[in-house]
């Protein structure tokens, strides 16, 4: 939220020492904010927010929760500013690198050190189907810690797996598996709810589609591949979400790519945010629209770029805009940060711009009623002019919908790229989100969906309120149950993914180009599957290896937010 | 220091005009004998430089400065956008399509079509997988092992052994270093194309290709040049133009990617490429030669393998072979396949590789078992062939109606015979004749394009899926059953 916006450098020294002195408010309130909503227009600018925060902790210093005249509507997001000479050893690691990088690329044009990795042979005439510098990175520094990614499992991706175990003769050139398997504790699925089973309700339900409707479609929706389960399922969709209609497609990548272009077009444009997912930047680039990208959650730079559009027009011919289209996440999956989505509609509404969701994370996971991030603030889903969603993550299953109006849908049905050229989704998978979806939504009688809803929402403050005691540097919203963890330096990278595994936690890490050059970081994924036991030896290793590799760089006050159940009904 | 910054702007200068040799002596030897003026000149253009540097550039939003508030405020009061989405009218074909044309069984070679049993002749399921007992049971052993969902891309956990062993079984039929699998059968080419051709790069490309190849070219950004519909006089046409131009620049000609883009089989066409002609034009040209295999893989060739066996052409000599698991194979998905240096690429730039979740592995093994079939029991192509050209044969003397495509493929358009009628006329009578059909309990489906974002429409046709384990009898319904549905939609 608060990145690019931040103090200068003389207040941040100050903050850095000052970790467990008194806070001073103004430096406190950049890096940690809360703020209210609902009261009047939305759109303030960050000065404004923070003046009016700092206003509010100035008379207690130890209060931290600054909105506490109002506790339904607090929203907190975590930035910390990475520290100087953090930030100065990494640029030092990344320049060790490119030079040793150099360095043996030279030993290997002068057949010193052998490359064991297939290699275009060279033939006379033709050019090279790869630029050389295109792959200096993969080559001299992905490939030394590939062992962190692409790791095979061999069984359900739930609260634990099994992973095969493969050894790398070359650094990381081959793999070789070596035929055991090691069982870890999954930090790394996007299992929010718990769904990947095995057995149980979904996993039953889907044994018995796959007899009646078999595994394949081989049509698509605008020709034969129309199934009874389908409709079945968008109703039921449609009704989750509460809106009018609903379409849902075989792909969650595919919901986005192939369907933006069919919303706006040449003389629109599309506002995007910085850090948007590959999918929705290929929709709006094949779209043909003009792209503006704004500051990744910075509600004033999107007023002030929406503004300017809807003022001066079109670039060079200033023509007005056919449509703006705003394209935004619920939950960005590389940040843990929530889009301000009460604001966002304000904008919207105020400038006649079009609002795209996509809730591929935050749908099933965030909510009293897990209906995603329009349900975490109390919005009306009919505000959100095109909500779109995927089955990967939340449902245990694949693919993804589009929902909204019945002109919208309908539209969507006669137009989309995916209903006309694409197979349609799988029954096996069509059954397990509808009753999934049934299950969240308490149809199947019983209480497992809130069960799952609470030990997620329980779990995501817990694990953060934790990380934060312990004095990592983490981002994100505290209800969400994406948690990064900065690490910084390359080698931190390898060592954490590395460390954590060989003490039986699996997870994820980032580095560039998936994140900025100096924000690599780990991210944990949490899961309603995950016992507070669970947590707790989760906890217990990254504390370790947080300690062995000096990862806990934060300066920031921990702040004070609990799991408890009265801290909830705050949100 | 004065003297140094001469000495610089000397030795950028002699670096700028003599680029190669620049030698130290020698510039200083320059830097004794430039005349006073020559120094001053530099001098003033090295502070100019450094002046340009601190100050900022100009700003473009000069237009700000024009309009007062209260103007700004009234422009936005009065921007009144477009409507999001057009009305789609209640008898839109499509709409009518989704809504009431729906099977509650499987898609295999009967379905029950709005409660009615139809003979399937509609969805693209050559091999009748789709409906194997067999393979349903591996699928259900599978969902018990793992679930429905990977839960994450590739790279995060999303890699399940069922996938590795996928990739490992298609490499190995079709005889290449190495395959790599999608999870969603449009994605596979239309990822893998952006993955090696970038801006600046040229594509020749066939106009008859499907939306998928369509959409993976226009997301690459590079140049296209379209050639005819299976038309190597014109590709060479295309090709000589275009040597002409490298032959002028030649520095950009170094560095220019060359890609030929085709289909193995025209989905929209029912016709194969001629891929002997484009090899040599390849080998001749210096193409690169992706071919799209969706309908031919697993339809092509004595053992199904595709168009390389077709034609008997070395697969390594084709660059990038793509094809969809959701046809021949009845599941979900795509692959791609060809050299190690070619594939592995696009585990880190292909797209939908690398930010989607990987297949359900139910799915993956779903299309383990179908080709582990397709490699037992090869008759089933010779099964597929023999259907084909007699379908072909037979559909072929049904007056009003005119069969598109090669007698070998299992892809067959049927276009009115009449060419002049108006595309929305023509479409309303094959609408017609399906609707018949399917009263007598065929199904069938006229093709379905999007006309506004086609490259190049086809024309309207119905598209008949031929199935290998059709027989006889079934297959001379088919033909009756079209031919009197033909009969009376002429006549009503």
């Amino acid at each position: 939220m608060e990145k690019g916006e931040r103090l200068d450098k003389n207040e941040n020294k100050n903050n850095c020492s000052l970790r467990n002195g008194l806070i001073p408010n103004s430096n406190y309130q950049n890096h940690y904010l809360s703020r209210e909503k609902g009261d009047g227009p939305f759109v303030l600018t960050h000065e404004e927010q923070a003046l009016k925060a700092s206003a509010a902790t100035s008379d207690h210093d130890e209060n931290v929760d600054s909105s506490e005249e109002e506790p339904q509507h607090e929203i907190v997001e975590f930035f910390e500013e990475t520290p100087l000479w953090v930030a100065i050893l990494t640029y030092l690691g990344y320049a060790i690198l490119i030079l040793f990088g150099h360095f043996r690329d030279v030993l290997r044009n002068w057949k010193l050190e052998k490359a064991p990795v297939a290699a275009e042979p060279n033939k006379e005439g033709w050019v090279p189907l790869y630029q050389s510098f295109e792959s200096f990175y993969t080559r001299n520094l992905y490939m030394r810690i590939r062992d962190c990614w692409n790791r095979p499992i061999c069984s359900v991706p739930g609260a634990e797996f099994n992973l095969m175990d493969r050894e790398t003769p070359d650094h990381g050139w081959t793999f070789k598996f070596t035929g055991g398997t090691t069982k870890a504790m999954n930090m790394g699925s996007y299992n929010y709810l718990g769904f990947a089973q095995t057995e149980g309700l979904c996993a039953d339900a889907a044994v018995e589609a796959t007899h009646k409707y078999g595994c394949g479609m081989c049509s698509s929706r605008h020709e034969l591949g129309n199934m009874d389960i389908h409709t079945e399922l968008e109703e039921l969709l449609a009704n989750f979400l509460g809106v009018e209609d609903c379409m849902t497609f075989g792909m969650g990548f595919a919901t986005n790519s192939m369907n933006i272009p069919i919303f706006v077009n040449k003389g629109c444009l599309v506002l995007s945010d910085e850090l948007n997912h590959a999918s929705l930047v290929l929709g709006a680039r094949l779209s043909g629209a003009t792209i503006k990208v704004f500051k990744h959650g910075d509600v004033a730079d999107l007023e002030q770029k929406l503004r300017d559009a809807v003022i001066y027009g079109q670039a060079r011919t200033h023509r007005p805009y056919r449509k703006i289209l705003i394209l935004v996440e619920g939950i960005y999956s590389m940040e843990g940060s929530i889009v301000m989505l009460p604001e966002v509609i304000a904008l919207k509404k105020k400038y006649k711009a079009y609002l795209f969701l996509d809730e591929a994370h935050s749908i099933g996971a965030l909510g009293p009623n897990g209906r995603g991030v329009v349900d975490y603030f109390g919005c009306d889903p009919k505000d959100v002019d095109i909500l779109m969603g995927t089955f990967t993550k939340s449902f245990g299953a694949a693919g993804g919908y589009i929902a909204g109006t019945k002109t919208l849908v309908d539209y969507v049905r006669h137009r989309s790229h995916s209903a006309c050229y694409a197979t349609s989704m799988p029954a096996p998978v069509a059954q397990q989100i509808i009753t999934s979806t049934k299950i969240i939504m308490g149809l199947d009688g019983t209480d497992d969906g809130s069960k799952r809803r609470g030990q997620l929402a329980w779990n995501c403050r817990y694990f953060r309120r934790r990380l934060h005691e312990m004095g990592f540097i983490i981002f994100g919203n505290k209800d969400s149950p994406v948690v990064p963890v900065l690490l910084y330096c390359p080698a931190k990278i390898a060592a954490f993914s590395r460390e954590c595994l060989q003490r039986g936690l699996a997870t994820v890490v980032v580095g560039f180009p998936a994140t900025p050059i100096i924000e690599s970081r780990a991210r944990f994924c949490l899961s309603a599957s995950h016992t507070k036991e669970m947590i707790d030896k989760a906890l217990a290793i990254i504390d370790e290896v947080g300690d062995r590799l000096s990862l806990k760089y934060s300066s920031m006050p921990v702040p004070q937010f609990s799991e408890k159940d009265e801290d909830f009904k705050k949100r | 220091m004065f003297n140094f910054l001469h000495m610089c702007g000397l030795a950028a200068e002699a670096t700028l005009s003599t680029t190669a040799s620049w030698d130290l002596y020698e510039t200083i030897q320059a830097l004794f004998q430039a005349p006073s003026y020559h120094l001053v000149f530099e001098a003033a253009l090295i502070l100019w430089i450094v002046g340009l540097l601190f100050t900022k550039s100009y700003s473009s939003k000069v237009n700000k400065l024009t309009l007062t508030d209260k103007e700004k405020a009234d422009l936005v009061e009065e921007w009144q956008p477009e409507p999001l989405v057009p009305n789609v009218p209640e008898d839109d074909p499509e709409l009518i399509n989704i809504r009431t044309r729906i099977v509650d069984s499987k898609l295999g070679k009967y379905v029950t079509l709005n409660g009615q049993k139809c003979l399937n002749m509609a969805s693209l399921n050559f091999l009748a997988m789709v409906g194997k007992e067999v393979i349903e049971e591996e699928a259900v052993k599978s969902l018990k092992k793992y679930g429905v969902g990977a839960c994450g891309p590739r790279g995060f956990y999303g890699t399940v052994d069922v996938h590795l062993e996928e990739e490992e079984k298609l490499a190995q039929f079709m005889g290449t270093e190495e395959a790599i699998v999608y999870s969603y059968g449009f994605a596979t080419i239309a990822s893998a194309i952006p993955a090696y051709s970038k801006r600046g790069d040229i594509i020749f490309c066939d106009e008859g290709v499907c939306f998928a190849i369509q959409k993976g070219i226009q997301a690459s950004r590079s140049k296209v040049k379209m050639f005819r519909h299976n038309d190597t006089a014109d590709l060479e046409r295309l090709l000589t133009l275009h040597a002409e131009e490298e032959r002028k620049d030649v520095k950009k000609a170094r560095v220019t990617r060359k890609f030929l883009i085709v289909e193995g089989l025209y989905v929209n066409y029912g016709d194969i490429c001629p891929l002997p002609k484009l090899m040599e034009l390849k080998w001749k040209y210096k193409l690169r030669l992706f071919m799209d295999e969706s309908i031919s893989f697993g339809t092509l060739g004595k053992t199904g393998r595709g168009v390389t066996e077709h034609f008997n052409v070395p697969i390594d000599d084709v660059d990038f072979i793509s094809a969809s698991l959701e046809n021949a194979l009845g599941s979900f998905g795509g692959f791609g396949c060809g050299k190690s240096y070619v594939i592995d690429h696009q585990r880190l730039s292909g797209l939908g590789y690398c930010f989607s979740a990987s297949t359900p592995p139910m799915l993956s093994q779903a299309a383990i078992v179908a080709l582990d079939l397709l490699k037992n029991t090869p008759d089933m192509v010779d099964r597929l062939h023999a259907n084909s050209a007699y379908l072909h044969e037979k559909l072929s003397r049904v007056p009003g109606l005119r069969v598109v495509g090669d007698t070998v493929s299992p892809v067959l358009h049927l276009q009115l015979a009449e060419s002049d009628r108006k595309r929305a006329s023509a479409m309303a009578t094959l609408r017609c004749i399906v609707q018949m059909a399917e009263e007598e309990g065929v199904a069938l489906v006229v093709a379905s394009y999007l006309e506004k974002d086609e490259r190049h429409l086809p024309p309207p046709s119905i598209r008949l899926a031929v199935n290998c384990d059709l027989d006889e009898k079934e297959m001379d319904r088919v033909v009756e059953v079209i031919d009197h549905a033909c009969l009376a939609s002429s006549n009503s």
